[in-house]
């Protein structure tokens, strides 16, 4: 019951308090001359220096969702868990030149999404649409997926009711306040917010590692924990190791979702807020120290194990939530004041990315959909405005999304969002390199990596939850006809399909001679900086960062 | 065409810099972690961590020193 559970509600409750107040506030934060522009209230003005976006981005990467599901995949499935390390660590060189080419030729043009810049670059409206719709789709269930990290911490401190819409208010309030400031202060809200959510987690995973092991009798027998655990399991496929059959899907999907992550809207907002180049180089080696941190968070998993904890009961009868693996943790092995900070962590961590998350899904939608389609003269200020309007909307369907579904379709989306946001890879991460591809290539690629993608996920069963279809992404090799029992990440498969598709449509389409449009930049726009002059001027930012010391 | 004429010598220097054979480090820490030969299996354990958890943590420093190492060798030099 809740009462048991007051001295965590009320640190939970304070904390976060604080940092709704730090969001209306932070309107006024580095405050530009003028918010109505869609570069001040959606990319904060495009003058993040190095500790600010290390926050935001860091802040927007690993977001609560990931620090309750990836030691709950560990508590149930073991070292597979494991694949968010490499996933995080491959990233960061494999995008250390892409976005810099995608922050110059932004910056030149003042593009503000992944869609701005496939229309100019290749000339079609028709591409841009799908880009943005893609983002649109990916990033919605993702948002919804930020109030199951909350959902799971509420759940554990006894916070239910028994009507959906009693249990679920606190989850309405909260994210209330959080669109109520993110459309008063856009990106600077989660921007400043961002410190303070990872200074939480960093502090309450410092002592989880260093006072959890040391409760739990040390980490050789944490790991000798989980090994009996998974040695007694019928499942051939959990383990403290991988085993033959799991290591190419493990691969895969770390490699799969590495390219994915930075095609994500929300990543891309982050990065193009930031001052310049060097910003992004300097935080391509900075930002794996969040890496370290998921890396510790995702053997919470097996201190759970170790400490006996069993995960509450999820919504249907005879089933667990696995997700409340961490929280049930916390709430058994510390003080109940610190659970209490470790919660708050948790519950500020899903607003950071919520936020960002909502705002560039409201930009794709302002500049590639509404200026496209609806309204082609719409001014900086209509543009700002209708962000802003479409980001309250993307947050009602989050809510309605938890509130009125199976938080499971949220996951299944969300799974899905991995694959289909991959898709844009050609388009988008190749275009910062190549104009080779024609845009009806591009398209005819596109359908194909969809189509295929959908299809695969579709296949797959998951025989734990008793599920025929969307049952998790790791694909039968033996359903192409192969011999074998190995598994491979869906979205790896759609995107090279996607890519031969693309290619071979390309050839045929120049031969057939149809016109490939206009590319609207020049191989100078990749290498442009901070100060070069822009095509498409700004809200007077150069009046303003010339005010900034030049260090 | 004519006004385009200043900036070559700008483009020509900074089209150096991104095709800087540094570059070609980053391909260390992209392939390497992906190996699963290298880390899936218990022994040796380091602090009661057995190899497979110790050495993928481990690729983290291998990734930040790769990534350092090339923005410090490919830095603009001069111009700031």
């Amino acid at each position: 019951m809740w009462r048991d559970h007051l001295t965590e509600i009320i640190v939970f409750s304070a904390l976060f308090l604080l940092v709704s107040g730090m969001g209306f506030v932070a309107a006024r934060w580095r405050a530009p001359k003028d918010m109505a522009h869609l570069d001040e209230w959606g990319l904060g003005g495009r003058s993040f220096g190095g500790w600010i976006t290390w926050f935001l981005v860091g802040g927007d990467l690993y977001t609560a969702y990931t620090f309750v599901a990836v030691p709950a995949l560990m508590f149930g499935a073991g070292a597979a868990g494991f694949f968010a390390v490499p996933y995080t660590i491959v990233i960061y060189p494999l995008v250390f030149l892409v976005l810099c080419r995608l922050w110059s030729v932004s910056h030149r043009h003042g593009f503000v999404t992944p869609a701005d810049f496939v229309r100019r670059r290749f000339d079609s409206p028709v591409l841009a649409l799908l880009i943005a719709i893609t983002g649109i789709v990916a990033t919605m269930p993702y948002i919804a997926l930020q109030l199951v990290g909350i959902e799971a911490v509420l759940k554990t401190m006894g916070v239910t009711g028994d009507s959906a819409v009693a249990r679920h208010l606190p989850i309405i309030i909260a994210f209330a306040i959080l669109a109520a400031y993110t459309y008063q202060s856009g990106l600077r809200a989660p921007a400043l917010i961002a410190f303070v959510k990872d200074t939480l987690i960093y502090i309450v995973i410092l002592v989880a590692v260093i006072y959890l092991p040391y409760k739990l009798g040390g980490w050789g027998s944490i790991f000798d924990a989980a090994d009996a655990k998974f040695a007694a399991s019928p499942n051939p496929n959990d383990g403290i190791l991988l085993n033959a059959n799991n290591q190419l899907q493990y691969v895969t999907l770390a490699f799969g979702s590495a390219l994915a992550l930075f095609l994500y809207p929300h990543s891309i907002t982050g990065v193009l807020a930031s001052r310049n180049r060097d910003v992004i180089k300097r935080n391509m080696s900075a930002l794996p120290a969040y890496s370290l941190l998921l890396g510790l968070i995702a053997l919470l998993g097996f201190m759970a194990i170790a400490a006996g904890v069993k995960p509450l009961p999820g919504a249907k009868e005879g089933t667990v939530d696995s997700n409340t693996v961490v929280p049930v943790l916390f709430d058994q092995q510390f003080p109940d004041w610190f659970a209490g900070v470790a919660y708050a962590a948790i519950g500020i961590g899903a607003l950071v990315p919520a936020a960002i998350m909502s705002i560039a899904a409201a930009n794709l939608f302002t500049r590639n959909i509404y200026k496209e389609y609806l309204k082609r003269d719409a001014s900086p200020a209509q543009e700002a405005n209708v962000s802003k309007i479409t980001s309250l909307v993307v947050k009602v369907g989050a809510v309605a999304c938890i509130v009125f579904l199976d938080p499971q379709f949220s996951i299944d989306l969300q799974l899905i969002g991995g694959v289909i946001i991959l898709q844009t890879l050609p388009a988008v991460a190749l275009g910062l390199y190549t104009r080779w591809f024609h845009r009806g290539a591009l398209i005819a690629g596109w359908v194909a990596g969809m189509g295929l993608g959908m299809w695969m996920l579709y296949q797959i069963p998951n025989p734990a939850s008793k599920r025929a279809h969307f049952g998790g992404s790791a694909f039968p090799l033996s359903e192409f006809g192969f011999d074998t029992k190995k598994t491979i990440y869906v979205g790896i498969v759609a995107v090279l399909v996607n890519l031969v598709v693309a290619a071979l449509v390309t050839l045929a389409l120049r031969a057939a001679k149809v016109a490939e449009g206009v590319d609207g930049t020049t191989p100078d726009d990749y290498f442009a900086d901070e100060g070069d002059p822009r095509v498409t001027p700004g809200p007077d930012r150069d009046a303003d960062s010339a005010r900034e010391p030049v260090a | 065409m004519t006004a385009a004429e200043p900036e070559t010598p700008r483009t020509a220097s900074s089209r150096a810099k991104d095709h800087s054979p540094w570059n070609w480090l980053l391909f260390i820490p992209i392939v390497v972690p992906l190996i699963p030969v290298f880390f899936n299996a218990d022994s040796p354990r380091l602090f009661g961590f057995p190899r497979f958890y110790w050495l993928q943590l481990v690729w983290i420093l291998l990734g930040v020193a790769t990534t350092t190492l090339v923005y410090q060798m490919t830095k603009k030099r001069g111009d700031h």
